[in-house]
């Protein structure tokens, strides 16, 4: 299914026919839509691990349901595959995740993937060939074999293949809840975002080392691109850095706090851009969220004074209290930026999920009577996510720069 | 559960890229920006301070002249007094000189009135005595030409000198 086919509504008519419908999907199109409304929205973002578990149901009971279907398809024989039940809630969580390759438009031979290298750290050493080995497969049933190992890929995971195939073709042990139980190499490969990744770094380099260059030719004057990137840099700089961080310390904390900033803002949109090579959901990708909160955590611990750690591990409160008062400042060092990771990955991830969740309305309905309350709502959700990149840009920077600067106590604030 | 399991290749990836967009957007974009906007407020603040400076700088030259043309006003103002104290001063000396000249020339010429009015007197007096003489020589004559009267007379100014 396409990951990123919700581009092609123009071609509703078609896609009709390949899509069916059943009850079922549907009201777990409706579930995704109110746990990406409810609970990803407002539950993740205030209650982090409460909204984590809801999302991993959904993800558990689309990945469930894509199995199933899968399994149903496998009964029918391949043929019949095409004409599978329309799943949104597989196809939603299809494009969330992340993948090895990076379809662009179309089905089977007529539509365009791109594919990416896969890179595997194996037991025999560093493995890389192209996605394209896999021939689209995504269950297990094409084995490719380097350096005398022999791959698949199961959910755009690679794993060692088994020696035969089971009875579905697979050559992978399905364990307990539909996961698989083969080993699995270190993968290094550029996937879907990794791509998304590399072209998003070059567009920053591409938008800021020229406009940096301008200062010189026109003698710090800001013309052009700078002067539209200008006040946003100050705006990081003097509504960002300086409040929170103060006067004195703020300087050096600047190339992280831009950096992050403008990162995250610029891979929000290309996630809103649905037509390749953009559509990547890199900033509603956990591991990206985690790395940026990484940092954050790593800055703030680091730059961190003396004060902050006495207010730690010597809080100002009586002493019976210090068995409750250390471990729970312990683990407020970790909740801040896991808050952090959770609320970015959270908030886009559910963008594309509610504006996905739209689009399959079309699909889900069968008619094309419904697209005009699709678009009418999809339009109005981009607005609103074209909102959410630059405020969620704005939020993780502003909480970065605010636990890098209550990191450094005063020592005269405490009495 | 892979929607909330961060997976280790793309960690390395965004760890990877980031820290290179990192590093080459510090050195080539944060660095030329942040330092072309200090260079530019560092300039703004001097053109204020240098702004107020040639204020204050006018204001002082401005209370200079003021005070210069006070100055020069009371100079003046002295200066006219002054002069008005001289010419009043020449006046009056001018005016005592004069008089004590008047005065000088008054006396002189009373005092050749006086002169004269003492010749005309002695002189007039020396005409008395000598026509009193001329008189009393023919007064004499008449008399002494009689015994009697010459004795008359001799006992007139006999008593005349004893009283």
């Amino acid at each position: 299914m396409g990951c990123s086919f919700y581009i092609c509504s123009g071609f509703y008519a078609t896609l009709q026919e390949r899509f069916g419908m059943s009850t079922t999907s549907f009201k777990l199109f409706i579930f995704s839509v109110f746990l990406s409304l409810v609970g990803t929205s407002n539950l993740l973002a205030q209650h982090g691990e409460h909204g984590a578990d809801s999302l991993q149901n959904a993800a558990h009971a689309a990945e469930h349901n894509a199995t199933e279907a899968a399994h149903h398809g496998d009964e029918h024989g391949a043929a019949t595959e095409a004409e599978a039940e329309f799943n949104a809630a597989a196809l939603i969580m299809h494009h969330i995740a992340d993948s090895h390759e990076f379809h662009a438009w179309g089905e089977g031979e007529k539509g365009f993937t791109l594919p990416l290298p896969v890179i595997l750290w194996t037991d025999n050493g560093l493995v890389s060939f192209l996605s394209s080995a896999f021939h689209h497969d995504d269950a297990g049933k094409h084995v490719v074999e380097h350096k005398g190992q022999r791959f698949v890929k199961v959910h755009d995971k690679i794993y060692y293949a088994n020696e035969s195939a089971d009875a579905h073709g697979a050559y992978v042990t399905h364990g307990a809840e539909h996961s698989v139980a083969n080993r699995q190499p270190l993968d290094f490969s550029i996937t879907k975002n990794v791509f998304s990744l590399l072209m998003s770094a070059f567009f920053l380099l591409l938008l800021f080392i020229p406009a940096a260059r301008s200062y010189r030719r026109s003698g710090g004057v800001p013309k052009g691109l700078a002067g539209f990137l200008e006040p946003l840099v100050l705006f990081v700089r003097d509504d960002i850095a300086r409040p929170n961080i103060g006067e004195h310390r703020y300087a050096r904390f600047m190339p992280y706090l831009l950096t992050a900033f403008f990162f995250i803002w610029i891979n929000n949109l290309i996630g809103l851009i649905p037509i390749f090579p953009f559509s990547a959901n890199l900033t509603g990708n956990i591991a990206v969220t985690f790395t940026l909160a990484f940092f954050t955590l790593i800055i703030t611990n680091v730059s961190a004074n003396k004060g902050y750690w006495k207010h730690i591990f010597l809080p100002h409160v009586p002493l019976w209290l210090y068995p409750i008062m250390v471990p729970v400042e312990i683990i407020g060092i970790l909740s801040k930026p896991f808050a952090l990771m959770i609320r970015l990955f959270a908030n886009i991830s559910a963008g594309h999920i509610i504006i996905l969740s739209l689009v399959s309305l079309i699909f889900i309905f069968k008619s094309v009577a419904i697209s005009p309350v699709s678009v009418a709502f999809v339009l109005f959700m981009n607005f609103i996510e074209l909102l959410v990149a630059a405020l969620q840009a704005y939020i993780f920077t502003l909480l970065s720069a605010l636990f890098i600067g209550l990191a450094h106590v005063e020592e005269e604030a405490h009495h | 559960m892979d929607l909330v399991t961060p997976a280790l290749g793309l960690v390395f990836w965004t760890t990877l890229v980031f820290l290179i967009v990192l590093f080459l957007l510090n050195r080539f974009a944060w660095k030329p920006i942040l330092g072309a906007v200090k260079e530019r407020e560092r300039s703004i603040e001097d053109a204020l301070q240098a702004a107020n400076k040639a204020k204050a700088e006018m204001e002082r030259i401005s209370a200079d002249n003021e005070r210069i043309l006070k100055e020069a006003r009371i100079e003046r103002d002295a200066i006219l007094k002054e002069a008005r104290e001289i010419k009043d001063a020449m006046i009056k000396e001018a005016g005592d000189k004069a008089r004590e000249e008047g005065q000088k020339m008054l006396a002189a010429a009373q005092m050749a009135i006086e002169n004269q009015r003492m010749a005309a007197v002695t002189d007039l007096k020396n005409q008395v005595a000598s026509l009193s003489i001329e008189i009393a020589e023919k007064l004499l004559r008449q008399e002494l030409s009689d015994k009697d009267r010459q004795k008359a007379l001799v006992d007139d100014l006999l008593k005349e000198i004893n009283r």
